[in-house]
């Protein structure tokens, strides 16, 4: 996504790295956040992502690109970044080897967790379940906000 | 026996990290900045998804993934309408050639 030049290009290449996020969840015994990630992201926001390409851009041009600038120094700065978190990490190796839960024996985790996720959502985390409604509700009427057109009068 | 060691989600949450920063850092394009935190974001909830696995019975871990996907959703509603005020009034989406007009 980050290589290419086309902004279409990028934004697929976004959407198989979704996918394959969400494939990894599975992975990771959280069926729920898998299927939200599926739910919200490739279908909510890469569709709006899609949405503001195909009206930010003069369609009958050539090929929507953005260019790269500063490439060395972005690509210095980002390189170094990830090899200090791989040092953290793997310096951290002994710190990081946890007991795995009640997995080692071989048996599946076959219970769901959209239960326990549920039960947690309206008990433990009350407060910031509520704070996001809100904040969803604020950024609705923003966006709504912002897009109306100004009237000239 | 699928056990994935935590230390492989972790290095594929800093690859993806770095990657979002290096969007971030050298495109031009807003859309393209912002797929770039849509990829900060992702490492963040699957670093948050790879530490619950050691808390099963909390689900911290989920339950905050599941706020940060809120959170993206919103960030990512806002941030679309604010780039097609910029497009409808700067005629163009490029970052570097957004600026003040000139009065003429």
């Amino acid at each position: 996504m980050v290589y290419t030049r086309n902004v279409l290009y990028a934004a697929f290449g976004l959407l198989v790295t979704l996918l394959a996020l969400a494939a990894i969840f599975v992975l990771l015994f959280a069926d729920f956040v898998a299927l939200t990630q599926l739910m919200v992201y490739v279908g909510g926001v890469l569709v709006l992502i899609l949405f503001g390409i195909m009206l930010s851009n003069r369609v009958a041009d050539q090929a929507i690109q953005s260019e790269s600038v500063n490439f060395f120094s972005g690509s210095l700065a980002a390189g170094m970044l990830f090899s200090w978190l791989l040092y953290f990490i793997l310096t951290a190796e002994d710190v990081l080897k946890l007991p795995a839960p009640e997995l080692a024996n071989g048996s599946v985790a076959a219970k769901s967790s959209i239960t326990a996720i549920g039960i947690r959502l309206i008990t433990n985390f009350a407060l910031p379940f509520e704070v996001t409604s809100f904040i969803l509700l604020i950024a609705l009427m923003g966006a709504a906000y912002i897009s109306t057109p100004e009237k000239h009068d | 026996m699928i056990d994935i060691p935590l230390t492989h989600i972790l290095i594929l949450g800093a690859i993806l990290f770095s990657l979002g920063i290096l969007a971030v850092i050298t495109k031009r394009h807003a859309i393209v900045v912002l797929m770039g935190i849509e990829l900060i974001f992702n490492a963040a909830t699957l670093n948050l998804v790879a530490f619950n696995r050691y808390q099963p019975d909390i689900m911290g871990g989920q339950v905050f993934t599941l706020f940060v996907m809120v959170i993206a959703a919103a960030e990512t509603a806002v941030a679309l309408a604010l780039v097609l005020k910029v497009y409808q009034y700067f005629k163009t989406v490029n970052l570097d050639q957004v600026r003040q007009p000139s009065e003429d």
